[in-house]
């Protein structure tokens, strides 16, 4: 019940913070995406834990061919921002290791207000290169359970 | 604490949706439906419940300063922090710029030590949940910050080696029993230090290495010490704080905290005046670094501000990465994925918070503004930054286009200015920086 209330909360208040900033209704927030060009299938993994605002954290990036095969030995760049407040990421991420085939650990990720957020990856690898990007909505901590 | 914040705000929205809550798992089956004087909807209430001291979590641990939490370091940092010997004419100590009598600031638009500084004393109560410290985050650590200003030659003036020896002489004892034993540092030169006057310099460059590493080893302790006293200074609770706890428990006399136009003002900050965009959470600041178009002090040398200090701490060497720090390299993630080459970063300086606010004019890196009505019409007025770009949008005369696509221009009539500033009024608590039991 409360959970309920609290998560419908947690996407009005988000709606409502920054007070100019609503994200566009259709933003595709899922983690599962086909790069532009269609040379990849990347996957992305937030951590298990919702991190607090101003939280340095980690992400994993899976990055696997269009029939599923993995994609190893990658280098991947990382970019991003607040579309709606004009400014980049508030770290420099890296991806600093791969942790099996086709898995990479990004690290150094925060955000430093709610709101909407665009997580671009670019992504060079024996396959070609390609690009992506992801859509993130970090919420009010009040309602992060 | 979160649960409990999430109960109550999810009484107080069906309070004002007059929905009866019926049988929850918390046992809550009256419905009270209390007309508060002032109605917030539910996005405002998320908002505004993000904003109370209450939210604030735990300073975070500083992985660089193993002795933060000592209770006698604490009270060896409270007196060097008190101490006008360690400055160059002995009349000089962290307190007269961090007056703990001025919410530990000293009312001036730029420091004031053995000579003139450049930019406004910052507040240092609840600094350590900043990752960037200075103005420009030239610092990635409390501890390191309080080095700067002791070495600056226009603020304490002095140098490592003096105060090395001042702490043998004075604070041994003490200094003992918080870290290792002082190592003997033999016959000194009176002055040297690696950043300071020619002589100086010279003077530090004849030690042999071991001597500069344990004169710098006790400097940087004394910062950690400084650092672990700052740290255990903390905000109370001010108006704010308790309108909002009425306003999410449905307590009409929290909400009586606040008077009408300062609720006009609190509902612009949240608002079109955009100012919790920047201004955020319980400290009122997002602890990054933004250009807003402040002038510069001097126009003829404006103040590049972030730009021109990621360098310098990427290789200070008392970073969290360098020989003194006591973190592991996997520890120092701010440093590691710090931002450096953006151009948002040319002209940009750290949003301060707001807790206090009123109490300490001037305003600004540089106290530019002498009244915070004058800081809210800057940010109506908009006007292009003298280095870098304005993250504000700029309205030109006789053109209705904004300048700036993704961000609405600030626009405020005479009577909204009014209300925002009597709101600001209202972030200050009744004793400011008063040392906390954790």
């Amino acid at each position: 019940m409360f959970r309920s209330i609290v998560s419908t909360l947690s996407l009005l208040a988000l709606m409502g913070a920054a007070g100019c900033a609503t994200p566009p209704g259709n933003l595709d927030l899922s983690l599962t995406h086909p790069s532009v060009d269609k040379k990849f299938v990347v996957a992305l993994q937030p951590p298990a834990t919702p991190p607090a605002i101003n939280q340095i954290h980690s992400w994993q990036i899976k990055v696997s061919s269009p029939t599923g095969a993995p994609v190893t030995d990658a280098r991947i760049a990382v970019d991003g921002g607040m579309p709606q407040h004009g400014h980049g990421l508030p770290t420099r991420p890296q991806v600093t290791q791969e942790l099996a085939d086709g898995t990479y650990l990004l690290e150094g990720m925060k955000f430093s207000m709610t709101g909407w957020w665009e997580i671009k990856l670019a992504i060079q690898s024996a396959e070609g290169s390609d690009k992506v990007t992801f859509n993130t909505v970090v919420t009010t901590p009040v309602a992060v359970r | 604490m979160r649960k409990y914040t999430s109960m109550a705000i999810g009484f107080a929205v069906a309070l004002f949706a007059g929905a009866p809550l019926g049988n929850t798992s918390a046992g809550e089956s009256s419905t009270r439906v209390i007309q508060l004087r002032d109605r917030w909807n539910a996005a405002e209430l998320g908002v505004l419940a993000s904003l109370r001291l209450s939210e604030l979590p735990p300073t975070p641990k500083d992985p660089s300063n193993a002795v933060e939490a000592s209770p006698a370091a604490i009270e060896l940092g409270r007196r060097l922090f008190n101490d006008a010997r360690f400055s160059r004419n002995g009349a000089v100590s962290c307190a007269t710029c961090h007056d703990p009598k001025k919410q530990f600031q000293d009312g001036l638009p730029v420091g004031r030590g053995v000579g003139t500084g450049s930019r406004r004393a910052m507040p240092i109560v609840e600094a350590g949940h900043s990752p960037w410290l200075f103005w420009d985050g030239r610092k990635d650590s409390l501890w390191s910050q309080a080095l700067g200003p002791l070495e600056d030659s226009v603020e304490h003036g002095g140098n490592r080696t003096r105060y090395a020896q001042l702490m043998g002489e004075v604070y041994r004892s003490e200094y003992d029993a918080v870290f290792e034993t002082m190592p003997n540092l033999g016959d000194l030169p009176n002055d040297a230090a690696p950043n300071g006057t020619e002589a100086e310099r010279a003077a530090w460059q004849a030690m042999d290495e071991r001597t500069r590493k344990n004169i710098s080893r006790v400097f940087a302790n004394m910062g950690k010490a400084i650092a672990a006293y700052e740290k255990s200074l903390h905000h109370e609770a001010s108006r704010l704080d308790r309108y909002v706890d009425g306003v999410v428990t449905g307590d009409p006399a929290g909400v009586e905290m606040l008077d009408p136009n300062e609720v006009k003002g609190l509902r612009l900050f949240i608002g079109k005046a955009q100012c919790v965009s920047c201004h955020n959470g319980p400290l009122l600041t997002d602890q990054h670094f933004h250009n807003t178009g402040v002038p510069p002090r001097d126009v003829a040398q404006p103040d590049r501000g972030r730009a021109a200090a990621t360098a310098k701490v990427a290789k200070d060497e008392f970073n969290c990465l360098g020989p003194f720090s006591d973190a592991n390299p996997q520890q120092c993630q701010e440093l590691r994925f710090m931002v450096s080459d953006d151009p948002a970063l040319e002209g940009a300086f750290k949003t301060p918070s707001l807790r206090d606010v009123v109490l300490r004019p001037p305003y600004m890196h540089a106290g530019q503004f002498t009244t915070l009505e004058e800081v809210v019409r800057h940010y109506v007025k908009a006007p292009h930054s003298a280095v870098g770009h304005s993250e504000l949008t700029h309205i030109h005369p006789g053109s209705s286009k904004a300048g700036h696509a993704e961000r609405a221009p600030i626009e405020l009539s005479e009577g909204e200015i009014k209300d925002l500033v009597s709101f600001l009024g209202t972030l200050s608590g009744p004793s400011t920086g008063a040392p906390r039991k954790p």
